[in-house]
């Protein structure tokens, strides 16, 4: 076993682009759950359609796209995401909560299903997804794409630094936008949806507006990490939008505390750190061969680290449901 | 509907002293008629108003025993909840099917007898949030930052009604450290802070102390001297003869008698629907009796 390669892998894997990926969903996450009390399952195809909408509008005529510039990709993204948010919105918004939790689910699921669906192979690449659209993205890159840069224990490759300085630069976006918001008026009629919607519309709020301006500035926010992990892998794959994504992201915001600006991004880096740390440790061991292979093999090392986040989610919810930044007692008090 | 000019005598409270003493008669100046306003739940008719108007610029309190219908016609008139039938307006304009929330903007405000009090914002938040259109409440204008004027100006208004309701000492508490009898108040005071024209109190008094409730007496009658209008429900008969102006008996969902607070104490049909066949009990005191604390009406979530 490796020590030093898995402390630098985990380590690196901390801020990583797949770190970043998550704490984006995370964010929107926050400013739905969080802050007011949407429960939106469907994170993961808000992520797909940024990462589509990029894909399929800048993938060159000959893989399937449209060959558009990165820029018209962005917007395209962002518009796509805003429209999928007013169709879920629309119709379930004026329900209880635990509708939109079902629309969301289906619908992000029924997305992932169509877009790898064989029939719109030529629109969205099928199972294998939409590839080669990010050239003019690291022609771009002030970092040398393929030198490896090491900073004391963190080691990345050219083109890495560089996904993850637009990731981190929308990070910041997406906190500094949240925090704005949510110490306004603004935020505290959001705030105060989340605790009841008949006080709030007694007082003379238009309770559906605020509900789905959040909703769709979540789903942007979402929308983005997909982008970000559509350019890190220079591919829209429709299996990494599964429900499972949107479970880790809730995952890093109830970790890092939900309700708190810095929850999801703290809580998003030490899940991907912990993650990759299992990952990489369970694979070093199973090539080892630390255990019998009667016991774990390479195959099953793969899963170790989901069955690790079990674990940890289920610690979390019993010994500090309120994360790592939240007010127990807030936790705690009721109605 | 006779509409005589108004004058100080045919305004406000005033004008109540000439008019029938009839179910359904008309005001001289009514903020708020509802006619024909019939609901169902299942086999049971909750409510079942054949016409009532409100004075404007009166306190009027609406009594009746429990499930008489109270709660149910407060969330009806506020569009919280749609009837089977009838019409109902406000200021003339009518209300059938208009969101609860533009019914609130217009001027109509109300709050809930199981109280809705926002638990994990402070008390002064909660306050904060009845300021009317706030210009930090839409999206652009909470990123421009220039709302923190009017914040201002909010949070000094809501710093006085908390005076008032004897809440400023718990000013930066959660709410949900407040006691039921403090959230009643809690939820008054933020009704307050939207400035309303017509208030709806659904019992404001319950599990509230004597000494503050004189106080907060005195205060509902600033409001109407303020010209505002007040319909409140109420169980404490001290308080409906206290300050109200005119008073409406519901009992099985019909309006069944209407009249000054005294009247309505000797009314024999009033005494009936109380008693039951417990004739001719002194009313006052046996009403008293009757005063729901919160907690035996907790049996049924509002909507
Ligand atoms: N959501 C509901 N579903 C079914 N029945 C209801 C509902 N709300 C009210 N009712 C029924 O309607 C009737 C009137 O209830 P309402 O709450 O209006 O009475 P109230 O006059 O406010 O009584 P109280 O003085 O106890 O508050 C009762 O018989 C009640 O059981
Ligand atoms: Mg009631």
């Amino acid at each position: 076993m490796d020590w030093g390669f898995i402390g630098t892998q985990s380590i690196s894997a901390l801020i990583g682009p797949m770190a970043v990926f998550y704490i984006l969903g995370a964010q929107g996450l926050n400013l739905h759950y969080g802050y007011t009390g949407l429960l939106n399952f469907g994170q993961a195809g808000f992520m797909a359609t940024g990462a589509y909408g990029v894909a399929i509008c800048c993938a060159s005529e000959a893989a399937g796209g449209y060959g558009l510039p990165l820029w018209v990709g962005f917007l395209v993204a962002v518009v796509a995401t805003v429209l999928l948010a007013l169709l879920l919105g629309v119709p379930t918004l004026r329900l209880r909560g635990d509708y939109l939790a079902i629309v969301t689910i289906a619908a992000s699921e029924i997305l992932r299903i169509v877009l790898r669906s064989e029939a719109l192979e030529d629109f969205s690449g099928g199972n294998s997804g939409m590839a080669g659209f990010a050239r003019s993205f690291y022609d771009a890159n002030p970092f040398t794409n393929g030198r490896r840069y090491e900073l004391g224990p963190f080691s990345y490759l050219g083109k890495d630094l560089w996904v993850m300085t637009v990731g981190w630069g929308l990070i910041a976006i997406a906190a500094v936008l949240t925090f704005l918001l949510m110490r306004s008026p603004w935020g505290r009629v959001l705030r105060s949806i989340r605790e009841n919607e008949d006080a709030v519309r007694s007082l003379g709020k238009n309770v559906f507006s605020y509900k789905m301006q959040s909703l769709v500035l979540g789903a942007v926010m979402g929308a983005a990490g997909g982008v970000v992990l559509a350019l890190y892998q220079n591919l829209a794959s429709p299996d990494d939008y599964g429900t499972k994504t949107t479970f880790i992201a809730y995952t890093a915001l109830i970790l890092g505390g939900a309700a708190r600006v810095g929850g999801p991004i703290v809580g998003g880096m030490i899940f991907y750190g912990f993650f990759a740390f299992m990952q990489v440790t369970a694979s070093q061991a199973a090539k080892a061969d630390v255990l019998p292979r009667s016991i774990m093999d390479s195959v099953q090392a793969g899963i170790v680290p989901f069955l690790f986040l079990g674990v940890v989610l289920m610690l979390l919810v019993v010994f500090r449901p309120q994360g790592i930044f939240g007010d127990r007692r807030e936790i705690e008090l009721d109605g | 509907m006779a509409e005589p000019a108004p004058s100080p005598a045919s305004t406000g409270a005033a004008a109540l002293r000439d008019i029938a003493r009839e179910v359904g008669v008309a005001k001289p100046d009514p903020i708020l008629v509802a006619d024909g306003v019939v609901r169902r739940f299942g086999g049971v008719t909750a409510v079942n108003v054949g016409h009532v108007e409100f004075q404007r610029g009166a306190i009027t309190a609406l009594i009746g025993p429990n499930g008489a219908g109270k709660t149910t016609f407060f969330n009806l008139l506020s569009c919280f909840d749609q009837p089977q039938q009838g019409t109902w307006s406000f200021n003339g304009r009518v209300l059938n099917g208009v969101a609860p929330y533009k019914v609130a903007r217009s001027g109509m405000v109300r709050t809930f007898q199981l109280t809705k009090a926002l638990t994990k914002l402070t008390v002064i938040e909660n306050m904060r949030l009845g300021g009317q259109n706030q210009r930090g409440e839409r999206f652009w204008g909470a990123l421009s930052g220039s709302w923190r004027s009017q914040e201002r100006e909010i949070t000094e208004r809501a710093d006085a009604l908390l005076q008032r309701f004897k809440l400023d000492h718990m000013r930066n508490e959660f709410a949900a450290s407040l006691s039921g009898g403090q959230r009643k108040l809690l939820e008054m005071a933020r009704a307050l802070m939207t400035d309303p024209e017509l208030l709806m109190l659904d019992e404001p008094m319950a599990g509230v102390n004597p000494a503050l409730k004189q106080s907060l007496l005195e205060h509902v009658k600033t409001l109407r001297d303020e010209g505002r209008s007040v319909i409140f429900v109420e169980h404490d008969m001290d308080m409906v003869y206290d300050i109200s102006d005119w008073v409406v008996v519901m009992a099985e969902g019909r309006v069944i008698a209407e009249g000054t607070p005294a009247e309505i104490g000797a009314n024999v049909a009033v005494i009936d629907a109380y008693l039951g066949t417990h004739h001719g009990a002194e009313l006052s005191g046996d009403l008293a009796a009757h005063t729901a604390d919160e907690s035996s009406s907790e049996r049924r979530a509002e909507p």
